[in-house]
């Protein structure tokens, strides 16, 4: 099939930035979305022109880096799918297709649809994780854990930090990320420990990267590739209230 | 040969002699310890942070270690471990079935067809049952049963049920666990982090490994960043075969770089191609994706007795199938080892009873498992690799068999290195994929995500501080001519990749790379055909350095330069690996020589000759081949029998 690509070119995070249109021609079905993207490239290299930059390392939607606009949709119009997951079956011959990077203040441009989300590690640095120094760990069956709970903790911990959540969200909020971990490890009792200052360190971390608030607005869950569920930001509120009037120098 | 020359044998791997069970004990023991006020004033680059760099530069820098890691992706997270699916083994034998640290120890050795060190592996065996434990406490969601315990699947090559598994998607989850545990120490100011840096050389310093050339690849800014010792764990190198199950940026540049430094490179031949990944399906094809392992404890392969059968798989009647692995390896059945699955697939495709579009495919088949158990059940266990499946294919395997066909997933050859992961330029570890270490000639299900936090964790987190009891060596600085030169050697190279501006993409020449390795160096390998991939290789390489075209300049990110450099050390590494694949005669795991097969088809190896590993050292007209020879005294050498 053929298709018109307008494309989001911008050199350097000085450049202001603009959509270019493409024409490309021969696209099979069964390629990936970013396959097609590699066909653009290699014609436009070979005709002098730099190929369009765009993060992508697994090709298969778990390592989260890639992640782009496509019409509007964060990894684009298939649910529960990443960008690389994206096959060209699910567009039509003579379509025309934006492609623009994430936008949120918490990750600037670094080069067309090339984002800085160092923003989701320093969450992770604020608390997202359980001080276990290595070798100090008790025998692995000490804690049972409840099925279900361990089954819902996994369902939070499939997070894989695309940033879709953030790019789709009105306010710029990393709430959904954040409340992926907080779940995850709230959920298990090795997590129980740090449970509320991991909370308080996260969510500060966030608002220091310069996400927005969250105002539930529910565009995250709604992109997100691996299905997080939104209440898991009603969990994180929970926590949050609870460690709050735990420490109670703070508002 | 004329390809290549021999030197010296490696005599001296470090192992002590004693008792198997007790020689990770004595070498912790006489090992030098570095005391917690003095850990601070030494530091550590490490590259890369998956499995095994992620969890050593955590465990470092809990330790007192200042450590400085590097990665090319945009976070730590992003390692290509994340993508390992199945699981992880362990010792653990918490289902009572005849399980043990011995078991697991004979299970690899035999696994690898008998190519790798027995005090290596005995050492991996041991500290198998402490990385469960540790992920654990880290929060790792394994899968678990209803009484709140552990639950455990099989596994190809073994007879037990050893190995631990989130979903299918074990290695993101352990991945996170070791990412957490690092971000913890980058909050701390234990560790610096560096993302999208890539290293492209080492810095060798009065014979020691002392830093490294790294180019920022947001700002193109070259650097030299120095340390008291290097620790590479950069990886595998299966993209020289273009396509592969890695991830699109995996590379050989660090560890090639270390090569031509000095650092051995062991069994480069040995490369792992995974029996059950998603079949090509055009010339567009950019990556290929596995399908766990794991699906075979409950899928069976099959292909139609007749040649050239079209019917739809549904329609074909259960006398007309041929379930081939069930039928050649009775005990075994569908989960004999990769590299023997691995071949049988490619067998019933030459006599031409492969199925799909490209005849390059076998069933695998999920009906009766449905059947048995429910189609709730099956999406449990393996929901997210159904789904993928359906993405990529537009099939539902729930409805109609998977078709599924070998890919290069692995490679057990790396960085030649001793009992203490230190390859052959003192300071410099080599720990996980990059190194060579475990795993021999062919590597079992779930091995991986093992070592790597083996390594990690407990093996190079121990016998590092032997070699920093001797440092904190001079401070360096980037005037040092050593650095200098090492930077001069990175600046130079950029700039002649940049000036060629011929008229051929970075990934056609990588293709083409690929194309040749696959079909020379890949399944099956003959003398004819590997003398003809050298040649063909020095032809295209010669090529690439005229022809190829690369828009933009350094000063920035530019993801065509960064591929290019890597492409450049695939053409030198893809050459060590057809010679080392001519000049080792024998069948041994994912080594097969078409010269060299028992009567019914099976890998024939040659102990007498080749009972060794191939360390082989850079020379600039000819590599030189060391040998280490291998001693078997628990596990004895036998032709491996699945069925």
């Amino acid at each position: 099939m053929n298709l018109t690509l307008r494309i989001w070119r911008q050199t350097g995070p000085e450049d202001k930035g603009r959509m270019v249109t493409y024409q490309v021609e021969d696209v099979s079905p069964d390629m990936s979305f970013l396959e097609m993207l590699d066909v653009l490239n290699e014609r436009l290299t070979l005709a002098g022109e730099e190929p369009v930059a765009f993060d992508h390392d697994c090709r298969e939607g778990i390592c989260g880096m890639c992640g782009m606009m496509i019409n509007g949709n964060a990894h684009g119009p298939q649910r529960g799918t990443t960008a690389c997951q994206l096959h060209m079956r699910q567009f039509a011959d003579g379509d025309t297709i934006d492609i623009e990077p994430w936008r949120a203040r918490a990750f600037p441009v670094v080069k067309d649809l090339v984002v800085n989300r160092n923003a989701f590690d320093q969450i992770i640095a604020g608390g997202g994780f359980v001080t276990a120094p290595t070798g100090s760990a008790p025998e692995a069956h000490a804690a049972p854990v409840a099925k279900a709970d361990a089954d819902a903790a996994f369902e939070s911990a499939a997070c894989i930090g695309c940033g879709a959540c953030v790019a789709a969200c009105p306010n710029g909020s990393g709430m959904l990320f954040t409340a992926a971990k907080v779940t995850q490890l709230s959920l298990l009792p090795q997590g129980q420990p740090e449970r509320y200052t991991r909370v308080i360190g996260m969510v500060d971390s966030h608002d220091d990267a310069g996400f927005g608030g969250c105002t539930n607005a529910g565009e995250c869950t709604v992109v997100c590739p691996k299905g997080i569920p939104l209440h898991t930001i009603g969990r994180l509120n929970r926590d949050y209230l609870a460690a709050t009037a735990k420490h109670t120098g703070r508002s | 040969m004329d390809l290549y020359t021999e030197g010296n044998p490696v005599t001296d791997t470090r192992a002590p002699d004693g008792p198997i069970e007790g020689r990770w004990d004595s070498r912790r023991f006489a090992a030098k310890l570095v005391n917690p006020a003095n850990r601070r004033k030494l530091t550590v680059i490490v590259v890369g942070t998956g499995l095994a760099g992620g969890s050593a530069a955590a465990t470092l820098a809990e330790q007192g270690y200042r450590v400085r890691s590097y990665c090319y992706q945009d976070s730590p997270r992003r390692a290509h471990s994340i993508a390992a699916q199945g699981g992880i083994n362990a010792a653990k034998n918490y289902r009572n079935d005849g399980d043990s640290v011995h078991r697991l120890f004979y299970d690899t050795v035999k696994g690898g067809d008998f190519r790798s060190r027995e005090s290596n592996v005995h050492r991996l065996a041991e500290v198998s049952v402490n990385i469960i434990d540790q992920c654990v406490a880290q929060g790792v969601p394994f899968a678990r049963e209803y009484g709140g315990l552990l639950d455990t699947r099989s596994f190809g090559g073994a007879q037990v049920q050893r190995t631990f598994y989130a979903r299918g998607q074990t290695g993101q989850q352990l991945l996170l666990g070791a990412y957490q545990a690092l971000e913890r120490q980058v909050g701390l100011g234990n560790v610096e982090m560096n993302t999208r840096h890539e290293m492209l050389e080492l810095i060798v310093v009065d014979g020691r490994a002392r830093g490294i050339v790294v180019r920022d690849l947001v700002t193109g800014e070259i650097t030299t960043e120095f340390a008291d010792a290097v620790v590479l764990a950069s990886g595998g190198y299966g993209n020289v075969f273009y396509l592969s199950t890695n991830a699109k940026g995996c590379n050989v540049t660090a560890t090639w770089r270390a090569h031509r430094q000095g650092a051995y490179f062991a069994n480069p031949c040995y490369t792992q191609i995974h029996p059950t990944c998603i079949p090509v399906s055009g010339d567009h094809q950019s990556k290929l994706t596995l399908m766990s392992e794991s699906l075979r404890n409950d899928g069976r392969v099959w292909v139609p007795k007749t040649e050239g059968d079209d019917r739809d798989p549904r329609e074909i009647p259960e006398d007309e199938r041929d379930y081939y692995l069930e039928r050649i390896y009775p005990s075994f059945g569908n989960l004999v080892p990769r590299d023997i699955a691995s071949r049988a697939a490619k067998n019933v495709c030459d006599e031409g009873r492969g199925v799909g579009p490209t005849r390059l495919g076998v069933y695998l088949d999920f009906a009766d498992a449905i059947q048995r158990l429910g189609r709730k059940s099956i999406e449990a266990k393996y929901g997210n690799l159904f789904e993928m499946y359906e993405r990529i294919t537009g099939e539902d395997p729930y409805e109609v068999p998977m078709r599924i066909y070998p890919a290069v997933h692995y490679t057990m050859g790396g960085l030649w290195v001793d009992y203490d992961l230190q390859a052959t330029i003192p300071g410099l570890f080599v720990i996980g994929e990059a190194n060579f270490s475990d795993h021999g000639a062919n590597r079992l299900g779930a091995s991986a995500l093992m070592q790597g936090l083996a390594d990690g964790y407990f093996v190079l987190p121990n016998t590092i501080a032997n070699y920093l009891a001797a440092g904190p060596f001079d401070k360096l600085e980037s005037s040092h001519p050593a650095a200098v030169d090492a930077r001069r050697t990175v600046e130079d190279r950029i700039n002649r990749l940049l000036s060629v501006n011929g008229d051929r993409t970075v990934d056609s020449f990588h293709r083409e790379l690929g194309q040749i390795m696959w079909e020379y160096c890949g399944m099956e390998r003959s003398a004819a055909g590997l003398r003809k991939a050298v040649d063909e290789i020095r032809a295209l390489r010669e090529e690439f350095w005229q022809r190829v075209r690369i828009v933009g300049d350094a000063d920035g990110l530019n993801q065509s330069l960064e591929k290019a450099g890597r492409v450049a050390d695939f053409f030198e590494l893809a050459e060590l690996m057809c010679i080392d694949a001519l000049h080792r005669e024998e069948s041994c795991g994912g080594h097969f020589r078409a010269e060299h097969q028992s009567p019914d088809g099976e890998a024939q190896r040659d102990d007498e000759r080749f009972a060794y590993v191939a360390a082989w050292e850079y020379g600039t007209e000819q590599p030189v081949l060391h040998k280490e020879d291998l001693k078997f005294e628990y596990v004895h050498p036998t032709q491996r029998s699945y069925k």
